[in-house]
């Protein structure tokens, strides 16, 4: 139990874990419909890309990985909030969500 | 070290006048545009003298011929070529200069009088100070690109001044004729400017003359092709066999055009331009010999052309044209300073006979038929007294001007041997032919019975009269000179031969035969035209298809319109406009935007404006890059044996 506690996760558990969010995040983002959720995907891809980040920062004693995390975080609030306006834009406008529905840029 | 001359503000005087008249001209009073328009060639007609004066040993001396003045900047330096703007003055651009300025100074005077009532006065009077400007570059010219430039600028101002009545459809015509007739001819003067440039190195005339004159027998073949060249281009200024035709057309233009640049000075350039470039001439029988022949030939064919045209201008047009077929012939035989005597009187009796023409269309409303005047000589007495001047000096009569120039240069085409006896023949025949048609006009305007409404002409004012008596009086004493006197002058720039076998004894029949020959074209004239008028039109039924033949100028334009003109519009209409235009340019383009529409056509289907759609062309791109950087090439391009063989193979 204690010697349990005492090992170290291994790097690649980290990077394993970080892989699979970012795969979830893609597929999301492929695969739903609703522009909320396809959103909420792209965050998902960002912090996978975090988690990675603060990994190797860990791993190489480096503080850089970390600094570089909170410029990904900050940009996503950005983001966020002007992704979340555009949504409620759209949908006001077509009382919609569904990207398939939102393609009035095909010729 | 010569005191400076200011040759620059010979020709830079008309082009101040020219830039005066032709941008203000319009808002100026036309006192002041006349004003502007004499004083430009009569200030550059006083340089000319006062730089005259002093070779004569009047005035401050200038120190020896040649002088040269040559522009501190360099205008051209490339490569083998350089050229800078430099002018030389010799006895013979002198002479040409005394001619240029001196008769062209008179046309301006009478022009006030001919042009007074005509629309666009400054614009006539700024192409005219133009054309001075740019006849007096030709002739100053030290080397053969500027004279070029002179050259292309004087056809330049002949387009414009033919074309001057720019509404009536045959005067933009003949403008247009004349340029591109010119074009061929200056296509020769550029290949042989060329030829110069790669054998000589060089293009100013002295250094050319002092090349060939260390080695007589410079390189034979390329000296003849490029004094043929510029025989070439001589034939397309001075109107010689077979580019003629833009001469007859260009009559067009304003008579006081016709008299300066038509008669007295342009078309004289090509022999001018033989005659500063004569040491190549010289060094070529051959080139010579065609000369001589083109020359003869044109004087004959021209003169009897002339022998029944009924537009007063025409007649005078083909005289043109035959007295420098003259000018040609004596060249061909080497007698350059011959040739440039003969330049000189026929400026004064031909501008004479120009603008005598012109006082008698002024005074009788425009009208140019021959055949509609007749008995003006009570009506213009002074105009009449001046024509009879005219005639008898291009006829060759003692002791009008005209008799020492051609005897001149029969008795130099004489000595030159067999052949030179056939052309002396020739111009015998031209000089009886001359006669006759210069008589024939003579009788048909001013005696006989009035033919047409000429009732009441209109007074001819002094601005004309005057310069017709001077011209008369030139035209009377211009010979005087004598040979002997303006040859030995001419030597040093153009050469002396001693004439083999002549003698004054020899010279005096010569001019007894010219001058019976004269008499006796006289003579057929007054039998035909004041004897009985009647037996002319007979003569002219009885042999029905000579006179026609003369009558259409020998159907040339119409040959070279079915030769040159009709082949060359129908490869542009049908070729040119629909295969190559249409075809091949047009296709192109219809090509290009072709492959742009289908291009677009398929790469449309991309942007399909589905945000997943992009989000999957996005991750699969993402993924064939991690592929990519996943492939070990290394050990990829080892397993291809054939680069490693390459590489091993160092």
């Amino acid at each position: 139990m204690n010697s349990f506690l005492a090992q170290e996760v291994p790097l690649s558990w980290y990077l394993l874990l970080s892989a699979a969010l970012f795969a979830l995040g893609v597929v999301g983002f492929l695969v739903k419909r609703n522009l909320i959720t396809v959103f909420m995907s792209i965050e998902l891809m960002l912090n996978a890309v975090n988690l990675s980040f603060v990994t190797f920062a860990h791993q190489w004693h480096a503080v850089k990985g970390q600094i570089f995390v909170f410029f990904v975080m900050m940009v996503a609030a950005a983001e966020a909030a002007v992704g979340l306006a555009i949504i409620i834009a759209v949908f006001r406008a077509r009382a919609t969500l569904a990207v398939d529905r939102i393609d009035l840029m095909k010729l | 070290m010569n005191a400076s001359l200011h040759l620059w503000l010979i020709p830079l005087l008309p082009f101040a006048g020219f830039l005066l008249n032709g941008i203000l001209g319009r808002g100026l009073p036309k006192w002041l545009v006349t004003a502007v328009a004499l004083l430009a060639p009569l200030a550059a007609f006083g340089v000319v003298l006062n730089a005259a004066a002093g070779f004569f040993g009047f005035g401050p001396a200038v120190g020896s011929l040649p002088y040269i003045e040559t522009c501190p900047i360099p205008w051209i330096d490339a490569g083998v070529l350089h050229v800078n703007f430099s002018f030389v003055l010799d006895q013979l651009s002198l002479v040409m200069l005394l001619v240029v300025t001196g008769v062209g100074f008179l046309i301006h005077v009478y022009s006030v009088g001919y042009m007074g009532d005509e629309e666009g006065y400054a614009r006539y009077f700024s192409f005219l100070n133009l054309f001075l400007f740019f006849m007096t570059v030709l002739v100053l010219a030290g080397n053969a690109l500027v004279m070029f430039v002179g050259w292309e600028g004087v056809g330049l101002a002949s387009y414009l001044l033919i074309g001057f009545y720019f509404n009536k459809k045959s005067a933009a015509d003949a403008g247009k004729k004349a340029f591109i007739v010119n074009r061929i001819g200056d296509f020769g003067f550029l290949i042989g400017m060329f030829l110069l440039l790669a054998n000589f190195g060089t293009l100013t005339f002295s250094e050319i003359a002092a090349k060939l004159g260390m080695d007589p027998g410079w390189h034979g073949g390329v000296v003849t092709v490029i004094a043929l060249c510029l025989m070439l281009g001589a034939a397309g200024k001075s109107a010689q066999l077979p580019l003629y035709i833009w001469l007859p057309d260009a009559m067009e233009g304003p008579t006081p055009v016709s008299a300066l640049i038509h008669a007295a000075t342009m078309v004289t350039a090509g022999v001018y331009m033989i005659a500063r470039t004569h040491v190549l001439f010289d060094h070529s029988p051959f080139a010579l010999g065609v000369v001589a022949v083109v020359g003869a030939a044109t004087a004959l064919f021209a003169a009897t052309i002339a022998l029944v045209q009924t537009d007063i201008k025409r007649v005078l047009a083909y005289s043109t044209i035959s007295q420098l077929g003259y000018m040609f012939l004596a060249c061909g035989v080497a007698a350059y300073s011959a040739a440039i005597f003969h330049l000189v009187t026929h400026a004064f009796f031909k501008a004479l006979l120009f603008l005598a023409a012109g006082a008698v269309i002024h005074a009788i409303g425009g009208e140019q038929d021959l055949r509609k005047m007749g008995g003006l000589w009570k009506k213009l007495p002074l105009t009449f007294a001046v024509t009879t001047v005219g005639v008898l000096a291009i006829g060759g009569f003692f002791p009008f001007a005209g008799f020492f120039s051609k005897d001149a240069i029969l008795y130099a085409a004489f000595l030159r041997g067999p052949g030179g006896k056939a052309l002396w023949f020739v111009g015998l025949l031209t000089a009886l032919l001359t006669s006759f048609y210069m008589f024939r006009l003579w009788y048909l305007a001013f005696l006989g019975k009035p033919r047409g409404e000429t009732e009441h002409p209109h007074a001819t004012p002094w601005s004309m009269l005057g310069p017709l008596v001077v011209l008369a009086l030139l035209s009377i004493g211009g010979g005087w000179i004598g040979m002997e006197r303006f040859g030995s002058f001419l030597a040093p720039a153009v050469g002396a031969r001693a004439a083999e076998g002549g003698s004054a004894h020899l010279e005096l029949i010569l001019s007894i035969v010219a001058v019976a020959v004269a008499l006796a074209g006289w003579f057929v004239a007054d039998m035909l035209y004041r004897q009985k008028p009647a037996r002319a039109e007979q003569l002219a039924a009885a042999y029905p298809g000579g006179y026609r033949v003369l009558a259409n100028k020998y159907y040339v334009d119409e040959i070279y319109g079915a030769v040159v003109v009709k082949p060359l519009l129908g490869i542009s209409r049908y070729f040119l406009e629909w295969v190559v235009d249409v075809g091949l340019v047009g296709g192109c383009a219809w090509l290009l935007a072709g492959v742009a529409n289908l291009s677009g056509a398929i790469l449309q289907r991309w942007q399909s404006g589905n945000l997943r759609s992009y989000a999957a062309w996005l991750a699969a791109g993402a993924a064939v890059l991690l592929l990519f950087l996943l492939v070990p090439w290394d050990a990829v391009l080892a397993s291809f044996p054939a680069i490693h063989f390459g590489i091993a193979g160092h």
